[in-house]
């Protein structure tokens, strides 16, 4: 048993180095994923910054909305990173490699543990990137260590979550340009949500659905955790909603991965 | 079938495989004893790949048993996986990989460690001439380089079994010969091997014994020799612009058979040298003029005329030549 589980471990490590490999060797997609949210929040910032902010209250500017925006931002992030997990889940299913990998013992699961693990690298140094922009124009947060420590963990469970369904879309992808294609409804759902503009503001049947969507809930727990304002009762949807699409993607994305092949004529 | 010798070969008995009516393998069995080659010979759709598939556990059979290396592929597929390589039709390497790398991550998932990893990364890098380029993107690697590199990342655990799914479709003749050079080594070193290929030269190069397979059943099987046995051997074929000449040829040479439509005379012959001066010899004496020769071995589409009785199977995935038999394109 324990051999089984250092192989297991051992399998992940090495699948894990392999993707981290890739993303330094594709650094297009990287530096795309990476650079898309930055280009975003620069347009949020300074072409609608200053009418955005004007709508948050009385003499507020574009460096309130600037603080407003960020944990939407956060979000984006995550939303623009898993299109890479999933073209780069896609390209390996594609490749003869996965049959190499099927013909040999190791860790089922390791193959997949090491897209995952690799894309939440990915997503956090992309939201770090996106930080320390917005620190320096100008975003200030009230959060103290642990505000901070809990407001990267919600982001990283959800992205985690994300993260499965983006390696079950590509796994159910016959191809890497459609695996590129569907992550795209993350991006829609994304704006809108809470992200940009207070759901408050929204026609009504458009602010139901933002409300209750999983993207409102999170962006609003972090939004309460770095730049205080409205309580944190969020959280508690915020965690069903990242740990619910977590199990469903996860389950789904092995059954997926467990399947192919079995049933495709040679 | 002794259960000693089998034990570490591939034994597999009644595999039946369909996708949807279609029937891709209908009962068919092998014995590759220890440390021998065997090549499974077929044309495109002959149900060759799916075998492969079904042993290196990659896909179920409807039903059938099988052992490869001692170990049952239904019930103990991990044990088969740790004993087998397989290198498949497309090639399974890691495009965004280096050469080296790719054969470390092999290496690193065989759980080798890392001294004994590095060694034997090293020691195939040397062996497959893949040493200058080890540290290369394979975007700059040659069809013949990855055909290597891909047959050196199934080597690198030191398989017991290797399957190799038409190791030397699409290479050039040089890189062709590299690698049947490697197949034999790892034979004479006491690998099992079964390999496809749609070549009989390449199977009767390569191998101890040859399963011919079409559309999913054997249809015949034995040593090399065995099969030529049976197939209508090397003859040459005498083109004449006369119908009277053809005549006169034929009357002379009593064991020839005769094309009249096409004039042309099919003369049983191995096609050496000597053998052709003594043919030419009588006929010149007998003051018969041939207008052209032609040398013709037996191919492929001569073992399936001759095992299938001529009702076989079209697309064979090679230029017709001008001497394939009539019959055999049908």
């Amino acid at each position: 048993m324990t051999t089984t589980l250092a192989h297991t471990l051992s399998d992940s490590w090495v699948m894990l180095r392999r993707n981290l490999k890739h993303q330094l060797r594709y650094p297009s997609i990287t530096l795309m994923l990476i650079g898309i949210p930055v280009v975003i929040l620069l347009l949020f910032v300074y072409v609608f910054g200053g009418q955005l902010g004007a709508g948050l209250g009385p003499h507020q500017g574009r460096g309130a909305y600037l603080d407003y925006v960020v944990p939407g931002l956060l979000l984006l992030t995550v939303a623009s990173a898993i299109q890479g997990t999933s073209i780069m889940v896609a390209m390996d299913m594609t490749g003869g490699i996965i049959d190499r990998f099927r013909t040999m013992a190791i860790a089922r699961s390791a193959v997949l543990t090491g897209h995952v693990l690799g894309s939440l690298i990915q997503t956090l140094a992309a939201m770090a990137v996106l930080i320390a922009v917005a620190f320096a124009l100008g975003f200030r947060s009230t959060a103290g260590p642990l505000q901070w420590l809990a407001a990267i963990a919600i982001l990283a469970l959800f992205a985690l979550a994300l993260i499965w369904l983006a390696v079950a879309l590509g796994l159910a992808a016959k191809s890497v340009e459609t695996a590129s294609n569907t992550p795209m409804i993350m991006f829609l759902l994304m704006f809108l949500s809470s992200g940009f503009v207070a759901t408050a503001t929204m026609p009504v049947g458009l602010r139901q659905f933002a409300e209750y969507q999983p993207f409102t809930p999170v962006t609003d727990t972090v939004r309460a955790l770095l730049t205080g304002g409205t309580s944190s009762d969020h959280a508690i949807g915020a965690l069903a909603w990242s740990v619910g699409i977590a199990v469903v993607a996860y389950l789904w994305a092995i059954r997926l991965y467990n399947r192919r092949h079995a049933a495709e004529p040679s | 079938m002794t259960a000693g010798s089998a034990s570490s070969g591939i034994v597999a008995q009644g595999v039946r495989k369909s996708y949807g009516e279609h029937l891709v393998l209908d009962d068919v069995s092998l014995d590759v004893q220890e440390g021998t080659i065997s090549a499974l010979l077929g044309p495109n759709g002959a149900g060759k790949t799916t075998m492969v598939r079904i042993l290196s556990t990659l896909i179920p059979a409807d039903s059938g048993s099988m052992r490869v290396a001692g170990h049952d592929v239904v019930t103990d597929a991990d044990a088969v996986r740790a004993s087998i390589g397989v290198t498949g039709q497309f090639s399974a390497v890691d495009n965004l990989l280096t050469g080296a790398e790719n054969l470390q991550l092999m290496a690193d998932l065989r759980h080798l460690g890392r001294e004994a990893g590095r060694r034997r990364v090293a020691e195939l890098l040397a062996q497959f001439e893949l040493t200058d380029a080890a540290h290369k993107s394979l975007a700059t690697y040659s069809g013949g380089m990855r055909r290597r590199l891909d047959l050196a990342m199934t080597l690198v655990g030191e398989p017991r079994v290797i399957f190799l799914d038409e190791p030397t479709t699409g290479l050039d003749p040089r890189s062709r010969r590299t690698m049947w050079r490697i197949i034999r080594e790892l034979a004479a070193g006491g690998v099992t091997i079964l390999l496809t290929t749609q070549y009989l030269d390449e199977a009767d190069q390569l191998a101890d014994r040859i399963a011919v397979l079409d559309e999913g059943r054997v249809v015949a099987e034995g040593a090399p020799t065995e099969l030529k046995g049976r197939i209508p051997g090397s003859h040459v074929r005498l083109h004449f612009s006369d119908p009277s000449l053809l005549r006169s040829a034929s009357e002379l040479l009593p064991a020839a058979v005769p094309d009249p439509d096409q004039l042309v005379l099919q003369v049983p012959d191995d096609g050496t040298v000597d053998s052709l001066r003594i043919l030419l010899d009588e006929l010149y004496e007998a003051r018969i003029t041939v207008e052209r020769l032609t040398v013709h071995t037996p191919d492929l589409d001569d073992v399936f005329f001759a095992v299938t009785g001529g009702h076989a199977t079209g697309q064979l995935d090679r230029d017709p030549s001008p001497a394939s038999p009539q019959g055999a394109q049908q």
